[in-house]
């Protein structure tokens, strides 16, 4: 019994430590981000190609069939009512303010969060951030934040473009398979989508572009310097992830209805 | 315990009033429950190549990333120059760290850097040099080691014994005042050792740095080491010439030193008694 | 240098790529009205019940889109809803008689203005206000004076 709590009071206290050491990582990485943004551009620049132009595949093929099967949902459902003109409006709602967001979120996480912690998790292992300390080279500020910041930049505009991708591929399957009117899904669409929904989109893919590489660089500086712990980094990365993006988009709608 | 100064170098700011450029004292160091230093006292001279030598598992490398401040003793105090580095804020640490390079087991390259760029890599971070310039320092620094005609490969395409040679010209880029190398001689071929230990030798003799040689491998620090601290059991077990070391008569030099499988320093781990084991009257 | 090239060129085309996509979403998929005129007049209206009408709601004439709702607030004065709207500019000639409604796109759309041209020689001008004006339709409110009113229909 004595030892049961003892073990419950450790386990709450390592979970509070953890949680403390996370938020001061959180804060270091944002009182660099400003210096590191205006004092080298470059090393941020690289990072939004490895995080955002190297993503762009994946995003797009996933976005045109979400995009492609909301689109035959959507037409399936809505012509019992004979409402199949109001097929682009669920689409765009749903990928604007939801599936945007969210899907781009898991995506980027399984693709770019894995590659960041494992390339920093190997870092580690292979003594290249004891090295840069070494070098005096401070390895949060050279190797963390400008990952931190590619990822934080691309995510929204990946968001926008799976959008944009999964509007495309709704209308490939409504208008050219389905043959809804074209005029109907546009303009529909146009009337009932507004311009805060787009801002819902953006603030959600902004702040899961913040969690998603914070977890992501979080894990890879944290890993066990070994092969297995490096592995285990990885996969606690798209877990732990996929959790928060999730929860936050719950809190994030919730507040913002 | 004789250590002779064969080079003095004055270097202003580490304090050229002292030969003992480095100074622990009561080191004290345990990592959980275990504790990996007790009572450490050892001195390195300026100038000198110091080899630090003890069985696996002793903490040389712990020590090494004591002296350099990667980790913190929990008692004692390190002196380098005089400054005692447990005082120091993080620029002063960095602006110490400066002065060191350091020379990692495998070499620790930067994987996403070419040759050329890991050993420009201290100098694109600390100096505002013209790409000339850089690429004229570099150039040097690779030829030093033998490695100019390796400037654009990947670290990737390096056998071992490369690596730690680009890590050598990269440590060497910033023209420290010591060097540290971290088991250099581990796992290399005879004609790549013979080129690692002909460096440590040009290196501190034709710059007048100060090196650190961790390592176990006793015939090499032999022909290396002006001076050998043995670590055993978190503290010194003796130190000296290699000259003065091969012939000492404590029992756990003479293990070490002539590689006799069990000593002082014993065969087996520690473990419960083998017949009661074997046959199950393990009261654990 | 060759490689921090290609990176920089990569990273600037998927910007690029992603700020066309994100300018494509605020501009294609929203403000159906296609009012985005910069150049606008501001006019006012009190009704007594604007139903849903919100802000960026379309001002329409002829089912032509010549305006949008700026602002919808209650008047805790005059005890009723004042709309502020702002028409396009080249709209100068709009009778200051119109009358202003709130209607319904569709049986369960949106809520819009419409305008109807009255006959007066002075036009709306910046800062008029329209004085004839008819409330939305609330459902409640039909439905309930449909009952009324086929029980006592002669009561009026």
């Amino acid at each position: 019994m004595k030892a049961l709590i003892r073990d419950i009071y450790n386990t709450a206290h390592e979970f509070v430590r953890t949680f403390g050491a996370f938020q001061l990582f959180f804060l270091r990485l944002l009182r660099y981000s400003p210096r590191v943004l205006m004092r080298r551009p470059r090393l941020v620049v690289k990072q939004v190609y490895n995080a955002g132009a190297l993503s762009l595949v994946i995003i797009m093929v996933c976005g045109f069939f979400v995009g492609g099967v909301l689109g035959l949902q959507a037409y399936a459902n809505l012509a019992r009512f004979n409402a199949e003109d109001s097929v682009g409006t669920v689409v765009a709602l749903a990928l604007i303010k939801e599936l945007g967001p969210v899907i781009t979120a898991l995506l980027f996480a399984g693709r770019a969060g894995t590659a960041l912690s494992s390339e920093i998790g190997l870092m580690k292992a292979t003594d290249q951030l004891s090295a840069m300390e070494m070098m005096a080279v401070n390895p949060v500020r050279r190797v963390l934040v400008p990952r931190f910041l590619g990822g934080v930049i691309a995510m929204p505009f990946l968001v926008a473009i799976f959008t944009c991708i999964g509007l495309f591929g709704a209308h490939v399957v409504a208008i050219d398979l389905l043959s809804v009117d074209v005029g109907a899904f546009w303009q529909q669409m146009q009337l009932s989508v507004d311009i805060d929904d787009i801002h819902e989109g953006v603030i959600k893919s902004f702040v899961f572009g913040v969690v998603a590489s914070l977890f992501a660089v979080w894990e890879g500086y944290n890993a066990v310097p070994t092969a297995e712990g490096v592995g285990r980094a990885t996969t606690r990365t798209v877990v732990i992830s996929a959790i928060a993006v999730l929860i936050l988009d719950f809190m994030i709608t919730a507040v913002m209805l | 315990m004789l250590c002779f100064a064969v080079l003095k170098r004055g270097g202003p700011d580490l304090g050229s009033a002292s030969d003992n450029l480095i100074e622990i004292r009561d080191l004290m160091y345990s990592r959980g429950s275990r504790v990996i230093f007790k009572d450490l006292n050892l001195t390195i001279k300026r100038g000198e190549v110091t080899a630090l030598m003890g069985p696996s598992g002793t903490g040389k490398t712990t020590l090494l990333r004591l002296i350099t401040r990667q980790l913190v003793p929990q008692h004692g105090t390190i002196h380098i120059g005089g400054v005692d580095i447990s005082t120091l804020n993080q620029t002063g640490l960095y602006e110490l760290r400066k002065r060191f390079g350091m020379l990692f087991q495998n070499g620790a390259l930067l994987t996403d850097l070419n040759v050329f760029e890991n050993v420009a890599f201290p100098l694109r971070e600390h100096t505002n040099l013209s790409n000339r310039l850089i690429r004229h320092v570099v150039l040097t620094k690779l030829h030093a080691v033998g490695l100019r005609g390796a400037a654009d490969m990947h670290p990737a395409e390096l056998s071992g014994g490369m690596a730690r040679r680009v890590a050598l010209a990269r440590a060497m880029v910033m023209d420290p005042e010591i060097l540290i190398y971290d088991e250099p001689f581990v796992g290399l071929d005879p004609i790549s050792m013979g080129v690692i230990v002909r460096l440590v030798r040009r290196m501190n003799d034709a710059l007048g740095i100060t090196s650190i040689v961790v390592s176990h491998d006793v015939a090499e620090v032999s022909t290396v080491a002006d001076c050998s601290y043995l670590i055993s059991d978190g503290k010194v077990a003796a130190s000296g010439s290699p000259d003065e070391l091969h012939a000492a008569n404590s029992e756990l030099v003479r293990q070490f030193m002539h590689g006799m499988a069990d000593g002082p320093v014993a065969f087996h781990f520690e473990a419960p008694n083998y017949a009661e084991q074997l046959l199950g009257r393990d009261t654990e | 240098m060759q490689q921090t090239r290609s990176v920089e060129i990569g990273t600037g085309l998927f910007v690029l790529f992603g700020m066309s996509a994100l300018f494509f979403l605020t501009t294609q998929t929203t403000g159906g009205d296609g009012f985005s005129v910069s150049d606008t007049f501001e006019v006012e209206a009190r009704f007594e019940n604007v139903g849903s009408l919100k802000s960026r709601a379309p001002v329409s004439m002829s089912g032509v889109t010549i305006g949008r709702v700026t602002s919808v607030v209650f008047d805790p004065e005059s005890l009723d809803a004042k709309v502020t709207m702002v028409i396009d500019a080249k709209y100068d000639k709009i009778p200051d008689d119109s009358d202003a409604s709130i209607l319904t796109a569709g049986l369960l759309g949106s809520q819009y203005i419409g305008l109807q041209a009255g006959g007066s020689d002075t036009y709306l001008e910046k800062g008029s206000e329209i004085y004839f004006t008819q409330s939305a339709i609330v459902l409640e409110n039909l439905i309930g004076k449909f009952l009324v009113g086929s029980q006592s229909g002669d009561e009026e």
